[in-house]
């Protein structure tokens, strides 16, 4: 029963996260769109869920919850029987692995998305929205982002997934900005061999298949 | 329970997150001191501790992490039978809370307030050179818009989850407490509520403690 509505839509780049745990998690829900380019963000009716203005926003009947990476790990703590049972690290009770999935979660929203999001808004939202791209602010994130695909490149090699055997969270943090990125330069993820492989793995599970369809599906 | 090694500097913002923590719980701990200007931070033993050649770092037994963020969780789950609960993970609500506005702290505040503090204190201070104002300027703007939102949520709420504190207000502290030794300290008069918020986080003994031991103090 869908008592789970989140609010976004699936382009962007945040909303696709929480989509992605959904599908992973097997838990139904309604998306409800919420018009950008008519500033629906900062309605006094939007700020209520989400007090900063911005998508997603993630409402069930226990809470609402703001924030990807929370509300993702808020879906694994609420269904913790449905769907993917490792997406925190395994059973409850495992804090070593929990920690684990914690530390490249952090690694992912610390040192990979600051440059990332820059790039994808170059790359991708600029050219999208009419804005004009600045390419030094593009060559600094590439030098940023090459430094943490070289850490992740020798992680990889010691780590069949980030934070351990299991495909995780700190993995799916990933997959937004990620796709974005190597739809524009392959090269950045690709030249790197253990890069390359997991991202090869961890792009096509079914469960994030399932949001590059509706993104590519016509938005309404 | 043996003593954890936290790898760090008391005066480092990410190191004394932990410290609070680990003060919070009353937890032992050593703190092993890392010379970041003659660059240990980047030689071969730290870099095996943390890949990203940051600090803090923390060594439990063969258990070694970085980030943080996630060091403060650990160090919370680990001690939480001392009685101090910053987690709430026994309650499905108030946890998410914690996690919304740790998010909230990571992904709002923390780039909004770590320029300004970097421009105005490391800059001059480590490196010997000039703040940047534009970039002091335009962060003070996005500061000012996320303290907008703060000041309302803390009309509402005690502490930023709920009615109890957590770490997710711990996790300001560290960088709000050099924002306090430069002189945009005076941003905070604009939001009453943040700055009783500050006033009430800040007489906790766990920060007096770590707050001694780093700059201005």
């Amino acid at each position: 029963m869908a008592s789970v509505t989140v609010y976004g839509t699936p382009l962007s780049p945040a909303v696709s996260r929480v989509l992605a745990c959904l599908f992973e998690k097997d838990v139904d829900f309604k998306l409800a769109p919420v018009d950008m380019a008519k500033g629906q963000h900062k309605s006094p009716d939007f700020l209520k869920l989400q007090p900063f203005g911005q998508v997603p926003a993630f409402q069930d009947e226990l809470t609402t919850v703001f924030e990807s990476r929370a509300i993702c790990k808020y879906i694994c703590n609420n269904y913790p029987e449905k769907g993917n049972q490792t997406l925190m690290g395994g059973r409850d009770g495992d804090l070593l692995a929990q920690t684990s999935v914690d530390q490249w979660l952090e690694a992912e929203g610390q040192s990979f998305n600051p440059p990332s999001s820059a790039l994808v808004f170059q790359l991708a939202f600029a050219p999208m929205f009419g804005f004009k791209q600045d390419p030094a602010a593009i060559e600094q994130n590439e030098a940023k982002l090459a430094n943490v695909l070289d850490v992740y490149d020798r992680r990889l090699g010691e780590s069949k997934f980030l934070a351990g055997d299991d495909f995780t969270l700190a993995d799916l943090a990933h997959l937004p900005n990620g796709h974005i990125l190597v739809s524009k330069n392959e090269d950045l993820f690709m030249s790197r061999k253990n890069v390359g492989r997991w991202w090869e793995e961890i792009s096509a599970r079914p469960a994030w298949k399932k949001v590059v369809e509706m993104q590519n599906a016509p938005q309404g | 329970m043996a003593a954890v090694k936290i790898y760090g500097k008391p005066i480092s913002t990410c190191t004394a997150r932990v410290l609070l923590c680990l003060e919070e719980v009353g937890a032992e701990y050593q703190l092993v001191s890392i010379n970041m200007p003659s660059g240990e931070h980047k030689g071969p033993a730290h870099l095996a501790r943390n890949p990203f050649g940051q600090i803090p770092a923390l060594e439990d037994g063969d258990l070694v992490l970085f980030e943080s963020r996630a060091i403060s969780k650990y160090v919370l789950r680990k001690y939480k039978e001392s009685g101090t609960d910053l987690l709430k993970e026994g309650n499905l609500a108030e946890s998410a809370m914690v996690e919304v506005w740790l998010e909230a702290e990571s992904q709002q505040y923390n780039p909004a307030i770590s320029p300004i503090v970097y421009q105005s204190l490391i800059v001059p201070k480590m490196y010997g050179g000039t703040p940047d104002q534009a970039i002091i300027d335009s962060s003070l703007e996005k500061l000012k818009k996320v303290l907008e939102v703060y000041e309302a949520r803390l009309s509402k709420s005690k502490y930023l989850a709920g009615n109890f504190f957590s770490l997710a207000d711990l996790s300001h502290f560290p960088f709000t407490r050099y924002l306090m030794i430069t002189p945009y300290a005076s941003v905070f008069e604009s939001y009453p509520h943040v700055k009783a918020w500050w006033e009430d986080i800040t007489s906790r003994p766990a920060f007096k403690k770590v707050s001694a031991g780093m700059l201005g103090s």
